[in-house]
């Protein structure tokens, strides 16, 4: 494992991340600081008299200079302490991780979904390039690119929930029964799909056009030239040299999937991080949102060095 | 914002009508069982601990695990005995001496005595009470005219005031006022928010984060124990999926119904509830500068207004035309003389014309959405259209709601001529005190943010809060409502009618003017 991570190019990735999440803390606590707006004002609402937020601003130390307020939240984030939201009275850090569990079951459900949706679909419309099944899947594809994904949520809950009455409208997990695997796939069926519609699409779109471009290569003509199966050939010759430029795809898509959870997680109400992001700020909760923004951010960078690591072990050119 | 409401309605009607043919083969989801009643709430609640809190959608649990030393009796804004069972005013009125019930425990085992009195308010307000530091207590400041409050006996408290503070016995039954258990705050500290306990009708079990609040009946409760076994909270921030949940069995009563929804619950299984509230929804005019300055102006604009139209189409009913400062839902303060401004474009601009201004140009500060501000972009595009109808030149900047509070709190000046706003409060003391008195200009700490200044009303609304009978009192607000009306330094536009929607299984529940949702004596088939 030591050795693992020892290996220079890993260890390059992980050290680059490091001015990457300084700058996002800066940034995210910037934009907090920046915005109107304070959260005694959003926590008094109608009674945040100018002498009412002063003193809420000293209780919730929010009266110290802001230079100073960034390093203490930055001293404190370094030592594991995320401070506490205010409007949900609890440790950040207990709230972001159970969020993000949360979050990571419903995008990362979709995830595998839409890369082995996306994947087959790339493939077989480019093994039938022009044919009734590139066309069908190309349609479907532009299809599910097109439509919105709340607004494809929100039709879900209409016909699946409220009229056939299949699939629970929102929430996680039932308020009454066993909380088992079973309750848990049907409260995540409809928002999984729904997010993962548009991420199919793209994944689906470029892994045609890398198929399409390896499968015009010498290699692929030698492999069939030496009688290999034509679903061999596609399966594993071609899939595998596409799968060089289709990873980087997923990397990216990974991100989108996460980001369209926001709007999955308000309209299905899925106790995830995006919905608890968007509440946080709406009350100007800004540690909850800084500790929540910087951990989505470092995950979303961990996960980059993870698929660049993939990558250079299908590619060994890239590993320099 | 108008669009995206239309498309959304037609999309559900759309959607119903689409799927109304297979409906009939829909198989029966599993039925949330009787005696449970789960509630669909409109957000997370911030806390558990009435002293922490200022969201009515926390307020809507804590009312059923809590009780006061008072409460509102059903159905009114009124006051009436709770762990306290009777109480003296001291001729000046400062002194509040209250004698408790006998015999209450809180949910944890300990005994309500006078002890547990002064620590709650000792917690709230001495900032070197021990426990102090479980806070903040952001609406501390409803008790602020509190000096000592001393435990006479084991079962009389004493309140001394720094001065007579006739609001004091309304705050006491407002959440803020709710008396907690203190070996649970010793026990708990800072989480005692997340582990509350009280001696209300139902006490807490469990508390899973942004999913549900669950309470069960509390058996021994003194006032009788309540016929549901336990009662479950839902968040359910999404206001479209929070009807789909009503639709499909998922929730058995939900608040605030947006008002396009209400027509989905038109028929046999639902039943909608409604209650109009102590609610004003008002434009703030800025007197110090611009076209607002002359009252003419200010009585044309009211005039211009279609109010009837705002409740009734943009609203969809789920509100009332408001006539002056004081919402009619304080019966007892409220000045029954009072006719609200008619809508008569025609008088408008002969009201212009006679001050000399046909084509005033006005900057008008629009939210987006915030507490109690009801469909404040809607509402701001209908009155534009009113106003320029009778020669108003008005320009809308929309701004997110803290934005916007940031904004129209510190004052209008410099800013805008008019500003929309809305309050909800618990006693007719409260709005005017705090937003129409000389001493409430912003620079002063109020939110008299429009300068609205006249010695007459400082003087009635000085002496109604000092005053410790409840008709002269009365006699003060009915004066001081008539003379604000008249001088119009507001556009007094619409109190909100709070709906709440059960399904059939639901019985015996109703609203309260106050927005608190009590439970008690719901029953759940």
């Amino acid at each position: 494992m030591l050795r693992f991570i020892l290996n220079p190019y890993i260890l390059k990735r992980l050290i680059s991340a490091v001015p990457v999440l300084l700058g996002i803390s800066v940034i995210v606590f910037a934009i907090m600081a920046l915005i109107p707006g304070d959260p005694a004002t959003a926590i008094l609402g109608s009674y945040a008299t100018p002498e009412n937020v002063a003193a809420l601003n000293e209780d919730l130390g929010l009266d110290k200079p802001l230079v100073q307020q960034y390093f203490i939240w930055l001293g404190n984030m370094l030592q594991g302490d995320f401070g506490r939201s205010f409007a949900l009275n609890r440790p950040v850090l207990d709230e972001v991780l159970e969020r993000f569990n949360a979050t990571l079951i419903l995008a990362g459900t979709s995830f595998v979904l839409c890369s082995i949706l996306g994947i087959i679909a790339g493939v077989v419309s480019a093994a039938n390039q022009y044919g009734w099944a590139d066309k069908a899947i190309t349609f479907v594809v532009l299809l599910g690119i097109s439509i919105p994904s709340f607004f494809l949520g929100m039709m879900m809950i209409l016909t699946f929930a409220v009229n056939l009455r299949w699939f629970p409208a929102s929430g996680m997990w039932p308020i009454y029964g066993s909380r088992d695997i079973w309750a848990l796939i049907d409260h995540l069926a409809m928002p999984a799909l729904a997010l993962s519609v548009v991420a199919t699409g793209v994944i689906a779109r470029l892994s045609r056009s890398a198929m399409l471009e390896v499968l015009r290569q010498d290699f692929i003509r030698t492999a069939r030239a030496k009688g290999v199966h034509e679903r061999g050939v596609i399966w594993r010759h071609a899939l595998r040299a596409a799968m060089v430029s289709i990873i980087p795809v997923l990397g990216v898509q990974a991100g989108f999937v996460l980001s369209g959870a926001v709007y999955i997680e308000v309209v299905f109400q899925w106790p995830g991080l995006g919905r608890m992001l968007v509440d946080a700020i709406l009350r100007r909760d800004i540690l909850l949102v800084q500790g929540g923004v910087v951990f989505v951010a470092a995950c979303y960078v961990f996960f980059n060095i993870v698929v660049d690591v993939a990558q250079s072990y299908l590619d060994p050119r890239i590993k320099t | 914002m108008k669009l995206l409401t239309l498309t959304r309605r037609a999309l559900m009607a759309g959607g119903a009508a689409l799927a109304l043919g297979v409906s009939s083969l829909a198989p029966a989801m599993a039925q949330t069982p009787p005696g449970v009643l789960i509630v669909g709430q409109v957000a997370e609640p911030q806390a558990l601990d009435p002293a922490a809190v200022t969201a009515v959608n926390d307020f809507r649990i804590l009312m059923n695990v809590y009780d006061g030393l008072v409460r509102y009796a059903s159905g009114t804004l009124e006051v009436e005995p709770a762990l306290a069972t009777d109480w003296e005013i001291s001729e000046d009125g400062t002194v509040y001496t209250f004698t408790l019930r006998e015999g209450v425990t809180f949910h944890d085992g300990t005994p309500f005595d006078a002890e547990a009195v002064v620590f709650n308010f000792e917690r709230m307000l001495n900032d070197d009470h021990p426990y102090h530091d479980t806070g903040p207590f952001p609406l501390a400041f409803f008790f602020s005219a509190v000096e000592t409050v001393e435990a006479v006996d084991d079962m009389t408290v004493r309140f001394t005031l720094n001065a007579p503070y006739a609001p004091f016995l309304s705050n006491l039954a407002y959440p803020t006022g709710l008396i907690v258990s203190p070996q649970a705050v010793m026990d708990q500290g800072a989480e005692f928010g997340r582990n509350p306990s009280g001696t209300g009708p139902f006490r807490f079990v469990e508390w899973r984060s942004n999913e549900a609040v669950v309470i069960e009946a509390n058996p021994d409760y003194w006032d009788g124990a309540p016929e549901l076994e336990a009662v479950v909270f839902r968040p359910i921030t999404d206001a479209n999926t929070r009807v789909a949940e009503m639709l499909s069995g998922g929730i058995d009563l939900m608040v605030e119904v947006p008002p396009v929804a209400l027509s989905e619950f038109q028929g046999d299984a639902f039943n909608i509830v409604e209650q109009a509230g102590p609610h004003l929804w008002f434009l703030i005019l800025n007197m110090r500068e611009g076209p607002f300055t002359d009252q003419l102006v200010r009585q044309a604009a009211n005039y211009a207004i279609n109010k009837t139209a705002l409740v009734e189409e943009v609203l969809e009913g789920t509100a009332a035309v408001a006539a002056g400062p004081t919402p009619p839902a304080f019966a007892w303060a409220y000045n029954e003389d009072l006719e609200p401004y008619p809508y008569d474009p025609d008088r408008a601009r002969e009201l212009l014309a006679e001050a000399g201004v046909e084509n005033p140009s006005i900057t008008f500060y629009v939210t987006e959405g915030g507490s109690g501000m009801l469909d404040p972009v809607a509402m701001g595009t209908a009155i534009q259209a009113d106003l320029e109808a009778v020669g108003f030149d008005v320009t809308i900047e929309t701004y997110e709601w803290n934005t916007f509070l940031g904004r129209v709190n510190p004052g209008l000046e410099g800013e805008a001529d008019m500003a929309e706003m809305a309050w909800m409060t618990n006693d007719p003391d409260t709005l005017p005190y705090l937003a129409l008195r000389t001493d409430a200009f912003p620079d002063a700490g109020g939110f008299n943010s429009g300068y609205y200044s006249n010695p007459e009303v400082d003087a009635l609304l000085e002496e109604a809060r000092t005053a410790t009978s409840q008709e002269r009192r009365a006699e003060l607000y009915r004066e001081m409502q008539a003379i604000v009306q008249e001088d119009a330094p507001w556009v007094f536009v619409a109190n909100w009618v709070q709906n709440a929607v059960t399904s059939d299984r639901v019985e015996n529940f109703s609203l309260e003017p106050s927005f608190f949702l009590l439970l008690d004596d719901v029953v759940k088939n």
